[in-house]
């Protein structure tokens, strides 16, 4: 190893590969069997709990914590996989600290919610790690779905269409499914190959099909999909990445944070370059995996710039506090005006206050917001409508919701029921 | 510091906390370890007739059950008195009580239900100078099987002989230890009184299967497949052996016969409890063998903290609640109260709703907000809320003053009068 976080430019291995390795472990390790069982007896099994009303996917909290608490962390799983086929994921994922665990009343009473999402994660990792599938499907209804997108929300739907006994297939233009499971969030929050493990275990419901490689517009239309299937699907997400319109964005080293980050989800670590001062722009749960990636790859200076004040971030106070302890310096209430640089970027020029500073910058990454790029069908302000005749919509690209892998989950589920509902007749 | 020295029955100790006859009492290695803790007195594990010792399992002999984080609750065993030969044990009991001359040393005894048993074994640790005897009739296994411990501790008859040839045949002493395993607990008190006891201790060991084992279908502990009722003991006790030292404590016919507490003594609270209810001292071993000696360092101070507070003697403290048990027929009836929810400390976890609503009297209403709050209309006062509310003092039952109106009677709160007086009484209505 050459190579430090003292090197100037965008340069790999800054770290020993050993160091990196470690940086990138699951930042929240596993429940052992004994601490599962200690924290599941924290719930007081609260009536109508709000837990369970905060969960996107309205998962049954308080029951599967008495699961878990006596002894049956398989049926926890059950209870919990029945409302989100993603719960593995989501239960690394979900910023919990802003959802069940915000409204936990033990959080509300000390501090100190019941930690629900990794409960969550110890009940799914185990019947996972059993190699069980503990659903069916239903007799053949001889319907025949295309799901276009294979992220949480189009997987969700996928895989309660086959349930109901449809024949699915899945239409993904990238090489993996699984979306931004695959291609987003941090990669220490879902390590060894999670997201992967996970869509396999999905899969063996059966009954769909996967088609990679395949893009919507280009090798298959709408039309055409509409002419061939009963009903479509679409959980396309947000393709699409919005500009800074700031001078100097075409620089070279100044980059898209989605693209940084899925690269580095695909790349071995070590080889992943990285610049020595590195500034990410926005405010969102993308600006802080960005933030956060650069530090632990070995970045000497990493800050993270905000338009706004602390309080209207996306990013919760919980990552926020993340992000400052893996030492990204946040600054907030500063607008970019230009980078700055010969060919490559050299720095970046913000304002503040009506005063205006400059950031010394080899690495500039963008991460102001994603933005649906093309809508086969018709729009809900910036997002697609839900539902065009035999065409549904869900998930990020989706009107309504935040956008989060569990809302997604919640949203391609829910297509799939109202799908099916429709094309068994039962409503229009 | 409060003087917590005791004199129980004339044996004196330098606090009231004794080791129960049991496995941590079984030789002068543990006891001296105990008496170094501090512990004030032990009663030591229960020698037998001279003879080929007492065999035990060598299979699990406890079985236990579990709070969270495997905080244990309740423990069984089946294990026997002493199997070490009884001259080791005379000559140990020897040794330690002449090294230890302030603490008590009691024995604990079962033989044959026969005079010569009882006269032999009492002449055989006469040489010891052990303070005193006691004659376990309370283990409820294996030896129960041979007509010993509960065998007899059941049947009062026995109890009052043996204590007769026991008074008769020895000037030390003696505690007749009680059996709960039967269904009036003042009938063998009265019967060791009857026979010349200075003192009765309570409770031994309850009968009981701790937990089965669900995929050897067998009771646990299992030995080879197999399983048997044990002795229960430990904190989930505890509740039952207060309500019967309460229950001797204020019979007439033993009443002021010396009691030594057993049964879930865990904390200094525990004892104070038993102390309150009528006990002398009190014994303890399942808090010992979960967590070692040490834990009489904090009965000490906790009970020495409690009686500066109170401004009392250790002697005061006895007894002191005794005349507060009472029997139902003489509870007031006209005394109200109604659950009252602190919303301030009320965390919103809508236990006390889902238990009134489903189990109880549709007492507490729930806003939308999830404001929880008392229905005084439909509160009969049964304190379930409370109970089941996880946050301490949130939800508390108020006191109606005299006069006013009960909303859901409709009727005032009047003067103290009991069901040996109310008009539904039909034994009332007869006269």
């Amino acid at each position: 190893m050459t190579n430090s976080p003292l090197t100037p430019g965008i340069a790999a291995a800054r770290l020993d590969p050993a160091t990196i390795q470690a940086n990138f472990a699951d930042h929240i390790p596993a429940f052992d069997a004994h601490e599962a069982r200690v924290a599941a007896d924290r719930c007081y099994f609260c009536h109508d709990a709000p837990c369970m009303t905060a969960c996107p996917t309205s998962i049954d909290i308080p029951l599967f914590i008495r699961q878990i608490a006596t002894g049956t962390p398989d049926a926890a799983a059950r209870t919990i996989l029945a409302q989100n086929i993603m719960g593995g994921m989501c239960a690394r994922v979900c910023p919990t600290e802003t959802l069940c665990e915000e409204v936990c009343v033990r959080e509300v009473a000390e501090g100190k919610p019941v930690e629900i999402g990794r409960l969550q994660r110890f009940a799914t990792d185990g019947l996972m790690a059993k190699g069980v599938h503990p659903f069916t499907r239903a007799a053949p209804t001889g319907k025949r779905v295309a799901v276009v997108g294979a992220g949480p929300a189009g997987l969700s739907a996928a895989h309660r269409l086959a349930m109901k006994g449809h024949e699915v297939t899945v239409f993904e233009r990238k090489a993996k499914l699984g979306g931004l499971n695959e291609y987003g969030l941090a990669a220490y929050k879902t390590t060894e190959d999670f997201a992967a493990r996970e869509i396999d275990w999905l899969l063996q419901i059966g009954g769909i099909t996967v088609k990679t490689g395949v893009t919507l517009g280009v090798d298959v239309t709408l039309a055409g999909l509409e002419a061939d299937y009963d009903a479509v699907f679409l959980g396309i997400g947000l393709a699409g990445v919005n500009a800074l319109n700031a001078p100097g964005e075409a620089l070279s080293g100044v980059m898209n944070a989605v693209d940084f980050i899925a690269g580095l989800r695909q790349a071995d670590l070590a080889t992943v370059a990285v610049g020595r001062d590195v500034v990410v722009i926005g405010g969102g749960m993308t600006a802080v995996d960005a933030a956060v990636q650069s530090k632990l790859l070995g970045a000497e200076n990493v800050t993270m710039v905000y338009r706004g004040p602390k309080e209207r971030m996306s990013a919760s106070l919980y990552e926020q506090e993340h992000a400052t302890s893996a030492g990204v310096k946040i600054i907030y209430g500063a607008a970019p005006v230009r980078m700055i640089g010969q060919g490559k970027v050299e720095g970046v020029e913000f304002t503040k206050g009506g005063e205006s500073f400059t950031l010394k910058a080899d690495q500039v990454f963008k991460a102001i917001g994603q933005a649906l790029e093309g809508a086969p069908i018709a729009q809900e302000g910036k997002k697609l409508a839900k539902r065009a005749g035999k065409v549904w919509a869900g998930g990020d690209c989706a009107s309504g919701g935040e956008d989060l892998t569990v809302t997604a989950v919640a949203e391609g589920r829910d297509a799939a029921e109202e799908i099916h509902a429709v094309l068994m007749g039962a409503v229009r | 510091m409060a003087n917590l020295s005791s004199d129980f029955i004339g044996i004196k100790s330098p606090n009231p906390f004794w080791l129960a006859s049991a496995p941590p009492t079984d030789k002068a290695y543990n006891v001296e370890r105990a008496y170094e803790a501090g512990w004030g007195g032990v009663v030591w594990k229960t020698l037998g007739s001279e003879g080929p010792p007492v065999v035990n399992v060598s299979g699990p002999r406890y079985g236990a059950i579990w709070g969270a984080d495997r905080r244990l609750l309740g423990l069984n065993n089946i294990e026997l008195i002493t199997d070490r030969p009884l001259q080791v044990n005379l000559d140990e009991i020897k040794m330690v009580k002449r090294k230890w001359r302030d603490r008590a040393l009691v024995i604990s005894l079962m033989v044959p239900c026969d005079e010569e048993s009882w006269k032999d074994i009492l002449h055989r640790i006469e040489d010891t100078e052990a303070d005193g005897v006691e004659l376990n009739f309370g283990c409820p296994h294996g030896m129960a099987e041979r007509g010993m411990g509960s065998a007899v501790g059941q049947v009062p008859e026995y109890i009052e002989m043996v204590t007769r040839w026991v008074k008769k045949h020895s000037r030390m002493p003696c505690i007749v230890k009680l059996t709960p395993n039967i269904s009036d607990i003042r009938k063998p008190a009265e019967a060791a009184h009857r026979g010349g006891a200075d003192a009765v201790s309570l409770i031994n060991t309850i009968n009981s299967i701790t937990s089965v084992d669900l995929d050897l279908f067998a009771p646990q502990p299992t030995i080879d497949g197999k399983g048997t009722h044990g002795g229960y003991c430990g904190p989930a006790v505890k509740p039952i052996a207060l309500n019967m030292v309460a229950e001797i404590a204020r019979n007439p016919l033993t009443r002021g016969l010396p009691i030594s507490g057993i049964g879930g003594v865990t904390t200094w609270r525990d004892a104070a409890e038993f102390l309150a209810l009528g006990a002398g001292n009190v014994q303890v071993c399942t808090a010992a063998m979960t967590y070692g000696f040490k834990v009489v360092q904090e009965m000490i101070s906790g009970l020495s903290e409690y009686l500066d507070d109170k401004g009392i003697a250790l002697s005061d403290l006895v007894g002191r609640a005794t005349p507060n048990v009472t029997d139902w027929q003489f509870l007031n009836l006209n005394y109200v109260t109604k659950a009252q929810i602190n919303q301030d400390d009320c965390i919103k976890c809508g236990r006390c709703y889902a238990a009134c609503e489903d189990t109880s009297h549709q007492a507490i209403a729930m806003s939308p907000d999830r404001t929880f709050t008392v229905k005084d209309e439909e509160c009969v006062a049964c304190n379930l809320c409370v109970n089941v509310c996880p946050v301490d003092n949130c939800i508390t039952m108020v006191e109606m003053p005299k006069g006013a109106t009960d909303p859901r009677t409709g009727r005032q709160v009047g003067d103290y009068a009991n069901w040996t007086t109310h008009p539904n009484n039909p034994s009332v209505a007869a006269e």
